[in-house]
């Protein structure tokens, strides 16, 4: 039986771990984007927390998947549930590719335009909101992409933890010697990265002014 | 003790210095009034401190010592945001907002102001008319314009809201020589027209000698002296004449406006 015979065979259960896999992701990227922004703007405005933020999200990457899992573990409510766990776990992650962007996005937007702005009389919040954030949109939603698809890969770890996912197939797979089952969930989850890569790469393009 | 006893000044520096953290004074104890309706060009070298001089203007810097008063009241006193709106900025760089249209670039300080679209509307076709714009440039992006056609965007655009005062940072440095003129010229008519407070930077004393009502010479972070065009050309003060020599056969031998 080759891997599309077992996938097929399997279909209603590649497209339960498909969206179980969506789900993690979606949901990590998502709370990343909602975290990861306010936290990026807010090192440009409080340069002394540069250092801290960046570094500590940086330090969050260097940790291995499984041994963040094995960490967040104790936590209440978050370790009740494995999907909470791998959620939390994949939104920590997701992090640093969206501080660093916000972050380089608006400090790479043009200092004569800022300072046109702020000469004519825009409040701070007029100029984050009118002319920083829309000029550095596309280098935000660069960071998404990067966060998105890495997510991706890690979220098959997360069914080491019982979160379900693609990663089902792999650990599972793994544990049979079967390679047809590792790759009913690799080749799906290759599929998820480079169609998050496609569709936020084709919405950077759109949102990059100028 | 705050106000100034000037009242006739719409803008006064009075022994202003500047430096920033731990480095040398960029400006030491200016001291000069800009008059109501006239063009004051600043003059100088890069570097002398004409840019920085601008945005202490605007309160984009803080004096490190001494006062600046506008209408009468001290930069410090004055609520920053209001200040600037009464206050049109053109910078060197233009600056203009790339994401925006022509006609958002324009109408910005309308918008923040909360005017109604109407007249946002009919100012922005106002402005452009009034600097020689097409009205149809109105939804162009200004990567779509030509540099002349930028300068004239950008100094609609801080005019919009016929702000009383008026700076203007090297505007027409980048351009090419005929564009150059003609926006020269254009400006004379505009501020016939308008009479607005206009503080004037550039390097080119040709240019100051045009547009001036007085000339204020910098250098290195001092104020030289302050003199009408005519008496800048004939003054004998070592900088002025420096400066006069340095542009000399240029003038001469352009037989440009009959200066000599
Ligand atoms: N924020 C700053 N920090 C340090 N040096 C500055 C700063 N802004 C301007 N300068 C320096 O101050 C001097 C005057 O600058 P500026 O006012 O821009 O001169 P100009 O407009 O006449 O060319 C220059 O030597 C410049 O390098
Ligand atoms: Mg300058």
């Amino acid at each position: 039986m080759n891997v599309w015979q077992f996938m097929l065979q399997n279909h209603a259960e590649v497209a339960e771990l498909t969206l179980e896999h969506l789900w993690l992701v979606g949901v990590s990227t998502l709370l990343a984007v909602l975290v990861g922004i306010p936290l990026g703007i807010l090192i440009t405005r409080w340069p002394a927390l540069n250092k801290p933020i960046l570094g500590s999200a940086n330090i969050i990457q260097t940790i291995p998947s499984l041994a963040l899992f094995g960490f967040l573990l104790p936590a209440p409510w978050i370790g009740e549930r494995a999907d909470r766990l791998a959620i939390l776990a994949l939104t920590l992650y997701a992090l640093l590719p969206l501080i660093r962007n916000t972050y380089t996005g608006i400090k790479g937007v043009d200092p004569a335009v800022v300072e046109a702005g702020r000469g004519m009389g825009m409040t701070d919040r007029q100029l984050l909101f009118q002319v920083e954030l829309p000029l550095a949109l596309g280098v935000i939603i660069a960071g998404v992409r990067v966060a998105a698809v890495i997510s991706v890969g890690l979220a098959t770890i997360a069914a080491a933890i019982g979160a379900g996912g693609l990663g089902e197939y792999i650990f599972r797979g793994l544990a049979m010697v079967n390679n047809q089952v590792i790759l009913a969930g690799a080749i799906p989850a290759a599929l998820l990265a480079i169609l998050a890569d496609i569709s936020l790469g084709w919405l950077e393009k759109r949102l990059s002014p100028g | 003790m705050n106000t100034s006893p000037h009242h006739g000044a719409a803008i006064e520096f009075r022994n202003v210095s500047f430096h920033v953290d731990g480095s040398r004074e960029l400006l030491q104890a200016l001291n000069l009034e800009v008059r109501r309706g006239e063009t004051l060009v600043l003059l100088g070298r890069s570097g002398s401190g004409k840019t920085t001089t601008l945005k202490l203007i605007n309160h984009l810097v803080a004096p490190t010592s001494g006062q600046l008063f506008v209408d009468g009241k001290s930069t410090d006193e004055w609520d920053v945001i209001r200040l600037r709106r009464m206050i049109g900025y053109v910078i060197q760089e233009v600056g203009l907002f790339p994401h925006f249209t022509v006609a958002r670039n324009i109408g910005l300080v309308p918008q923040i102001e909360e005017w109604p679209a109407d007249r946002i509307r009919q100012r922005v076709q106002e402005l452009l008319q009034l600097v020689g714009l097409d009205g149809q440039l109105a939804s162009r992006y200004p990567r779509q314009l030509s540099g002349g056609q930028r300068q004239r965007v950008g100094v609609a655009r801080a005019l919009a809201a016929d702000p009383p005062i008026l700076l203007m940072d090297e505007p027409f440095g980048a351009l090419d020589p005929i564009t150059r003129a003609e926006l020269q010229r254009e400006f004379l008519t505009l501020q016939k027209r308008l009479q607005k407070t206009v503080v004037f930077v550039t390097h080119d004393l040709r240019e100051a000698l045009l547009l001036g009502t007085r000339i204020a010479l910098m250098e290195a972070g001092r104020l030289v002296t302050v003199l009408t065009p005519e008496e800048f050309f004939h003054s004998t003060e070592p900088l002025v004449a420096a400066y006069v020599d340095a542009f000399g056969t240029e003038l001469n031998g352009g037989g440009k406006r009959g200066l000599s």
